[in-house]
């Protein structure tokens, strides 16, 4: 057997003391060949970030600590090396790109100079020479105009050209390891698909060892070569990527491949033709108005929703997908005229809401609710459950123990213990929030239900969980639900009709099976193009769920 | 467009702009001055002991007191657009070349203020940060706790009765020994010594406001991404802490120095009359006493112009410090 580039032997890292277990990660096992992609895979609270933290020796001592075990690089053992001796590896030997570029760039420091650094605490060469290697690089992960970029700074690049300016540093000295920790979470989907790209290019380029941290199976299938899966700090199952996806044994592995939406749409449902709500011809744009102290003052407009219609039918689920920034939220605030717009009309049973005042709107309101995406920022930290969901009621003039009633009945239909009523928020987990926000849309017993990326925050198994959820409520309450998401394999399961934006602008609509198996927009095309793993033919999937 | 012009442009705008609050503080300040109680006429009456209701409604009438409010006011504000700060009776001199006596050594004691506490105050933050949970920062933060609670005048008081009276290591009051006639270098050196005193006493409570910002501020940002980042690339230490937090921790601590000057004057008014600073502080608080309206709206005007002057020129130098922050 050869020797690994990298391995870890029975590591444990240390959780401080009243943590919720005693160690992040127990006993763990890995191995790293180069030219090998190895994907940590495992839901929020694994252990598998503090894995690849704890190879860098970034792990946020003294709370969080190496306890046993040895990861062999070369033969070196990190855990033990000097500082010094660690800090000549990183950056140089093993490197490491992170989940959100944005915030792991600093923030007031050119491009051009953060790439320099590297050169300047690893090697010797004069200033010009640091230069030309920077911008070689930044031409090397495909940045437009490297010279400008490098006197850029992070705010001044889109998402995707951060990665890649990250990318390029991380490559700066053609390491033996690059440790990828979630890198493309925080993309478009298009983007990710590129940055993947580039990440395997770069890798047969310089042969190295890629340790791939990541949450979605969909990205595993598209870029492992081998795969780990961790649960709560322990390495639950290992092996090759066909292995492990197409015929996993652990019981673990097999929930969460079961829990990962089928890009097949489901079955097509009757469709009713009486429209609830109908939009037409609406706009909004961002940044229009002058103030009066602007002196001329020119301001950037951002068209955020251009010229679209659609009709919203009984019962249906439309679906609104699109990437970052195609005004997709900014459509469904406008709808339920949370957000006011410039231009044209919103009707909901017939009735046209656009220009109604507040009060006249206060009845309308209960007929549409919103469940937003982030179930920790959504639900205000000082109020107790119950009285959020009986909030909403009350408003509306019900009495306090109808609304109690009401609330107390809204928690078991979510799933949740009665007695969560008198508890605060901060007592739940990201699932149990978003089962909160849902009963609390629900408490107004409306005729639509606008969701708002509702899972994108969440973990897979959760994700199936809430998404099964929000189905049975749909049918048991007749509910017509506007959906929101950029995920389209969530889509493909929840939909009937998909809304494809970009730009402000609708560019396709049709039922979700047409927009899976024949899209005629580009864009459509490009997009599903895009969804990582959609190679990946689950054939095993039903005989591996539970 | 290039960003000399950019920063041309927006400093012209943000000049314009100042005119209309400018206007709006003048128009506040005079109703303000004016609910008080008595006006000049009657101090001065009060003062000779005997004055006739006919003579002070002479007086009354010569000032100009006579008139209704709205027209006092209308009068004021075209003098002020003709640059004619009025003329002040009790000190017997135009307003304008009044303040502008006295501006001086107030400028003096608020840039060396200023100085002394966002320096000292950014140089303590960042010691106690690296040297989190030492001595070093055990001894800052309750240097900073105690400065912090502690009221100026008392300081004040105190500086004197050890450092001036104990010690005799500088001047009790004043700004220079005028009897003393220096000349030149000499004369620089004596303001000096005189400031001593002043300075600290109006710096400590800033000093230990920056302190406590800066510290606080570099430990949000070594929790920050970037950070990991810049470990992860194999910085050293001092490379992470010099160039990469203090730069990011440095601008909160900009933008509360600028919102401060404002309240810098405020305090300079107590910290002149222990002292004895021929500054705009006294003038102000000797004025008020003796219902001098004309030269109360005169300093208020000038510091005004100063904070509105001073918040623009912290805004040009924060878009330096962060480019995130676009000008224009």
């Amino acid at each position: 057997m050869t020797k690994h580039l990298l391995s870890i032997n029975d590591l444990s890292i240390l959780l401080p003391e009243g943590a919720d277990r005693k160690c992040a990660i127990d006993n763990v096992n890995l191995t790293l060949n180069a030219g090998e992609t190895l994907c940590v895979v495992g839901e929020s609270g694994s252990g598998k970030s503090l894995t690849a933290k704890a190879i860098m020796g970034l792990l946020p001592a003294p709370h969080v600590r190496v306890g046993s075990g040895s990861i062999n690089f070369g033969s070196e053992d990190l855990v033990q090396v000097s500082y010094e001796r660690l800090r000549q590896i990183r950056g140089s030997e093993i490197s490491m790109i992170f989940q959100e570029p944005m915030t792991a760039l600093n923030p007031v420091m050119s491009i051009g100079n953060q790439i320099d650094e590297i050169f300047r605490y690893h090697a010797s060469m004069t200033k010009l020479e640091r230069q030309g290697k920077a911008i070689q690089l930044l031409k090397d992960v495909k940045l437009p105009d490297p010279k400008q970029i490098m006197n850029t700074f992070p705010h001044e690049l889109s998402g995707g050209q951060r990665q890649r300016a990250m990318i390029a540093m991380a490559l700066a000295l053609s390491p033996k390891i690059l440790i990828a920790d979630e890198p493309t979470t925080a993309l478009d989907v298009t983007t990710q698909a590129q940055i993947l790209k580039l990440i395997k290019e770069m890798q047969s380029t310089y042969n190295s060892g890629v340790l791939f941290i990541t949450h979605d199976f969909g990205v595993v299938a598209d870029i492992a070569d081998r795969v780990a899966v961790m649960q709560e700090g322990l390495i639950v199952e290992s092996g090759k990527v066909d292995q492990v996806l197409n015929q996993p044994n652990h019981p673990y592995t097999k929930s969460l491949i079961a829990a990962v939406p089928s890009l097949t749409p489901r079955a097509p449902r009757k469709k009713s033709d009486e429209s609830v709500i109908e939009v037409k011809k609406l706009n909004k744009v961002f940044g229009g108005e002058k103030s009066f102290f602007g002196f001329g003052k020119s301001k950037r407009i951002v068209n955020a929703v251009q010229n679209v219609s659609l009709d919203l039918f009984q019962g249906e689920t439309l679906g609104i997908v699109g990437e970052s920034g195609s005004g997709k939220s900014t459509l469904a605030r406008c709808i339920i005229r949370l957000m006011d717009y410039d231009d044209g009309d919103v009707s909901i049973d017939g009735t046209n809401i656009s220009k109604m005042g507040r009060a006249e709107m206060r009845p309308v309101r209960a007929k549409m609710q919103m469940v937003f995406q982030d179930p920790f920022a959504s639900l205000n930290p000082r109020i107790k459950i119950g009285n959020i969901i009986a909030q909403g009621p009350l408003i509306q003039g019900k009495s306090k123990s109808e609304a109690e009633a009401r609330a107390r009945e809204l928690l078991s239909v979510v799933g949740l213990d009665s007695k969560s009523y008198d508890r605060y928020p901060h007592e739940f987990s990201g699932g149990q929030r978003q089962r909160i926000g849902i009963a609390r849309a629900l408490a107004l017993k409306p005729e639509v239900l606008v969701a708002d990326e509702p899972v994108s925050a969440l973990d897979v198994s959760i994700q199936a969980q809430i998404l099964k959820l929000l189905d049975d409520i749909r049918i048991q309450m007749n509910l017509s639900m506007i959906f929101i998401t950029h995920d389209l394999r969530v889509a493909a399961q929840v939909c009937d009709r998909i809304v494809v934006m970009r730009y402000g602008e609708i560019v396709e609509v049709g039922t979700t099976s047409e927009i899976f198996s024949n899209p005629t927009h580009d864009y459509s095309k490009e997009l599903l193009n895009a969804v990582p793993g959609k190679g990946w033919e689950k054939e095993n999937k039903n005989s591996a769920s539970l | 467009m290039n960003r000399t012009n950019k920063i041309l442009r927006y400093v012209s705008r943000r000049l314009l702009q100042g005119i209309p609050i400018i206007l709006a503080i003048i128009v506040l300040n005079f109703f303000l001055l004016n609910l008080a109680e008595g006006d000049a006429v009657d101090v001065l009456a009060g003062e000779a002991g005997s004055a006739t209701p006919e003579y002070m409604e002479q007086l009354r009438a010569k000032f100009g007191l006579d008139k209704p409010l709205p027209v006092q006011l209308l009068v004021y504000l075209k003098n002020v657009v003709t640059l004619d700060l009025g003329y002040s009776f009790r000190h017997d001199m135009p307003v304008s070349k009044l303040i502008v006596d006295r501006f001086w050594p107030t400028l003096l004691l608020m840039v060396s203020t200023i100085i002394l506490a966002v320096g000292f105050g950014i140089l303590l933050g960042l010691l106690a940060a690296v040297s989190l949970n030492t001595w070093k920062d055990a001894v800052i933060t309750v240097f900073a706790l105690i400065t912090y609670a502690t009221p100026l005048f008392w300081v004040g008081l105190m500086m004197i009765v050890v450092f001036s009276l104990n010690f005799g290591w500088f001047p009790t009051s004043g700004m220079e020994n005028i009897a003393a006639f220096h000349e030149g270098f000499d004369r620089v050196k004596d303001i000096a010594h005189h400031l001593v005193l002043p300075t600290i006493t109006l710096s400590l409570f800033y000093l230990a406001l920056y302190t406590r910002m800066m510290r606080a501020s570099m430990l949000e940002q070594y929790g920050l991404d970037y950070v990991v980042t810049a470990r992860a690339k194999g910085l050293t230490e001092r490379r992470i802490t010099f160039v990469h937090v203090l730069r990011n921790a440095l601008l909160p601590v900009v933008t509360m120095a600028g919102v401060q000057v404002g309240a810098l004057i405020g305090g300079s008014v107590i910290v002149e009359s222990v002292f004895a600073w021929p500054g705009l502080g006294m003038l102000a608080f000797e004025s008020l006493f003796a219902r001098d309206l004309n030269l109360l709206l005169g300093i208020f005007l000038l510091s005004s112009a100063l904070v509105v002057a001073v918040n623009l020129i912290v805004d040009v130098i924060y878009s330096f410090l962060d480019p995130r922050i676009e000008i224009g």
